[in-house]
């Protein structure tokens, strides 16, 4: 589903990722792991076709295309989906009316019929109780006012409504408390099927105790430096990253 | 008369009484402004000899007055001597069919949502296509004159209502309230008259839509609105102009006043032609609106669109006369490209516990600067006044300007008096996350920009709500990138 071949991508002349390499497969969930500053969030963004990081050097293939070729509207149409770091508000537009224009718009590029305004809110309550979220919630404008944990169960929601190809968490964990953290994993998990997939950008293990997922990632510097399963996130857990660091000197001084 | 005039007065019958088409179609009235024009334009219009008088008098006025310079705006000098008073655009002007008509602005039409006829009429095909709508009015005045209510032009309302017209005209804005309303005083050429008598609400929302648009003339229309004692009103204006490329002056009066108990809510949708993208052509709106709010418990809402227009210069105004009176102002105003906007109000408060509410919403992209200017006036004896002022400005891109000069005024010491201002840049970081959601960068900005307006729209009726949302979208096309 998502090949990313040799990428290398800079903020503002800073080069921030060094050469990812990373297969994702239908049915799989990836967590990438590392340390502040090791490019995870950059990672995200250049996936979700984000202006501010520049692509240099690398490839992106997701679902046979180019991604790098394809506009963000045109990419979440496709089925990718960021759920992100820091939810955004909109003041004076009801999240309502903002998710259903969002779930026409990929209805439509997909050829499908729009829904109506009663079966699109029966759909939204419906995907509403996956994620406990209050009705009340639904009509308030994006995010305004919401509490962290509110902004991160709404963006779930909005991932359980559009219903994604390949959705990718931006360390959808920090801010949760423990309570929050289960429903939006819960919420996770439960979307989870053999026709999609996730990646689940984290600093710290404790997601992974709710989502389990198939690989786990070690980013350092730009660069993925350790593959493992769920184990290796226990052990980076335990040894902390500056065990992982050690791997990530450039590999020509490797041996 | 031309065959079209001829068929649009037997269609309509007895009914249709505004007479100006005719006068478009005969017009003649040169260039140049003097007391010789002003008798021309009174005669035409067969006004009385009181009518007459308040003109030239008016016209005196304007000579010893000078056109205001405070406004942030920039235009070169008017002409006043090159202008044709009364002026209606000649014939072989007008376009004969919808494929004369620039395929730009039938887009523009059809994006709206305009039914075909009616695009016709917006465009000034002058012919049957104005039939429907005119009967539509026609139908709406019979059934209103049941109820006791007036509505008609103005200068219907001249010569059938002159003691209303008389005891009414000029009181809220005397003609030497300033350049422009001398101006209009003078020359004014038609108009809309409302009188809703005692005890009456006006069941349904009135509108000018169709009639300033098929008039083509109403460059210095007049209206005045009266609410007897518990009346109730609410009036809707519709402007779209024709795409011209030569700057047009638009110099309104519009008068409101709402008795004890009484409540006009006045709404507007301007969309005037803005010129093009450097600037070229387009309305120089320069209105004076105000409302008396003369009896006690009265209310006199305004809430007006202002998307069009090269200079808009309007202050939608509120005496708070009686006591326990109410005056809000609610306002979207929309320039892009090279226009220029100062918009705002006044609200002055005379009588005890007087309220009143001022949302501004400046939405500013392009090259264009928009002004909100508003002042709060509480007099002496107005105890227990109380004013909430929100201004809220909006950037789209790194060229606009957005200014508030909002002067305040008190003359008790217990007024309550409350001002929010904030001035935001339409955020990338909203237009991606939407983006991110599916939605094009065309739609994300007008979900903002219409989120931004939300306080104002809910304020407007229905249907006015939906097409200004649309008008937005359509005057902020391609301001961002």
């Amino acid at each position: 589903m998502l090949e990313i071949r040799n990428l290398h991508a800079s903020v503002q002349g800073k080069n921030i990722l060094n050469g990812v390499n990373l297969t994702v497969k239908s049915g799989e969930i990836h967590a990438i792991m590392g340390p502040n500053g090791s490019g995870k969030s950059t990672l995200a963004g250049v996936l979700a076709g984000r202006e501010l990081f520049e692509v240099t050097e690398g490839e992106i293939i997701y679902k046979g295309r180019d991604l790098l070729q394809l506009e963000a509207e045109e990419r979440a149409r496709e089925g990718l989906f960021l759920a992100f770091q820091y939810p955004v508000e909109i003041p004076g537009v009801s999240n309502t009316y903002f998710l259903k224009t969002a779930l026409n718009a990929i209805r439509k590029y997909a050829g499908m019929p729009e829904l109506d305004a009663v079966d699109f809110l029966a759909l939204v309550k419906e995907k509403a109780k996956l994620v406990e979220m209050d009705f009340a919630l639904l009509n308030r404008p994006v995010n305004e006012g919401f509490s962290g944990g509110e902004k991160k169960r709404n963006e779930i929601l909005q991932m359980a409504v559009l219903n994604p190809t390949l959705a990718v968490l931006d360390e959808t964990d920090s801010g949760l408390d423990i309570d929050a953290l289960r429903i939006v994993a819960n919420g996770v998990n439960k979307l989870h099927t053999p026709d999609n997939a996730a990646i689940v950008v984290t600093h710290y293990q404790r997601l992974l105790n709710y989502i389990i997922p198939d690989f786990v990632h070690v980013l350092v510097d730009g660069r993925i430096v350790k593959t493992g399963d769920k184990e290796l996130a226990f052990h980076l857990e335990e040894h902390g990253y500056d065990w992982a660091k050690d791997l990530a000197e450039p590999p020509e001084l490797r041996v | 008369m031309s065959i079209e005039t001829q068929n649009l007065q037997d269609l309509t019958g007895g009914d249709y009484k505004y007479g100006f088409v005719t006068d478009i179609e005969m017009d003649t009235i040169p260039k140049g402004l003097n007391e010789d024009v002003i008798r021309l334009i009174s005669a035409r219009k067969q006004e009385p000899a009181w009518m007459l008088e308040w003109r030239l008098k008016a016209y005196r006025l304007w000579l010893t007055m000078r056109e205001p310079r405070w406004p942030n705006v920039s235009y070169d000098q008017i002409d006043y001597q090159d202008i044709s008073y009364y002026s209606a655009p000649k014939r072989s002007d007008a376009p004969k069919s919808l494929e004369e008509v620039d395929p730009e602005l039938l887009a523009t039409y059809a994006k709206l949502g305009i039914p075909l006829h009616e695009q016709e009429m917006l465009a000034g095909v002058a012919v049957d296509a104005v039939f429907d709508s005119v009967s539509v009015a026609t139908t709406f005045k019979e059934k209103l004159g049941k109820m006791g209510i007036i509505f008609c032009s103005f200068s219907e309302a001249v010569r059938e209502h002159p003691e209303l017209v008389r005891k009414y005209l000029g009181t809220v804005v005397p003609a030497a309230d300033n350049y422009f309303a001398a101006l209009n005083s003078a020359v004014f050429s038609d108009g809309s008259f409302v009188y809703i008598p005692k005890g009456v609400r006006c069941p349904m929302e009135l509108s000018t839509y169709f009639r300033i648009n098929s008039s083509e003339t109403g460059q210095f229309e007049r209206t005045l609105i009266v609410a007897e004692e518990g009346a109730y009103v609410s009036y809707l204006e519709g402007c779209t102009a024709p795409i011209r490329d030569v700057n047009q002056l638009h110099a309104a009066v519009v008068e409101l006043v709402a008795l004890d108990n009484a409540e006009i809510k006045y709404s507007t949708v301007q969309n005037w032609y803005p010129g093009d993208k450097d600037g070229k052509g387009g309305i120089y709106n320069f209105v004076t609106k105000r409302g008396k709010c003369a009896g006690v418990n009265s209310r006199i809402s305004w809430t007006q669109v202002e998307t069009g227009s090269a200079i808009t210069w309007k202050y939608p105004s509120c005496i708070l006369l009686g006591d326990n009176s109410i005056g809000e102002f609610y306002s979207v105003a929309v320039t892009n490209n090279r226009q220029q906007a100062d918009t705002g109000t006044k609200m002055i408060h005379i009588g005890k516990n007087t309220r009143s509410t001022i949302v501004s919403k400046g939405i500013s992209a392009g090259l264009s600067q928009n002004t909100y200017r508003g002042l709060v006036k509480i007099s002496r004896n107005a105890t227990g006044a109380r004013n909430f002022s929100q201004c809220d400005s909006l950037l789209l891109g790194d060229q606009c300007g957005a200014h508030t000069f909002p002067y305040i005024e008190n003359h008790n010491s217990e007024a309550q008096l409350e001002h929010e201002a904030t001035t935001s840049k339409i955020g990338e970081d909203q237009v991606f996350y939407c983006k991110q959601r599916g939605i094009s960068t065309e739609d994300a900005v007008n979900m903002i920009v219409n989120g931004f307006c939300r306080e104002v729209f809910r304020e407007l009726p229905m249907e006015f709500a939906v097409e200004a949302q649309k008008l937005l979208g359509i005057s902020l096309e391609g301001s961002v990138g």
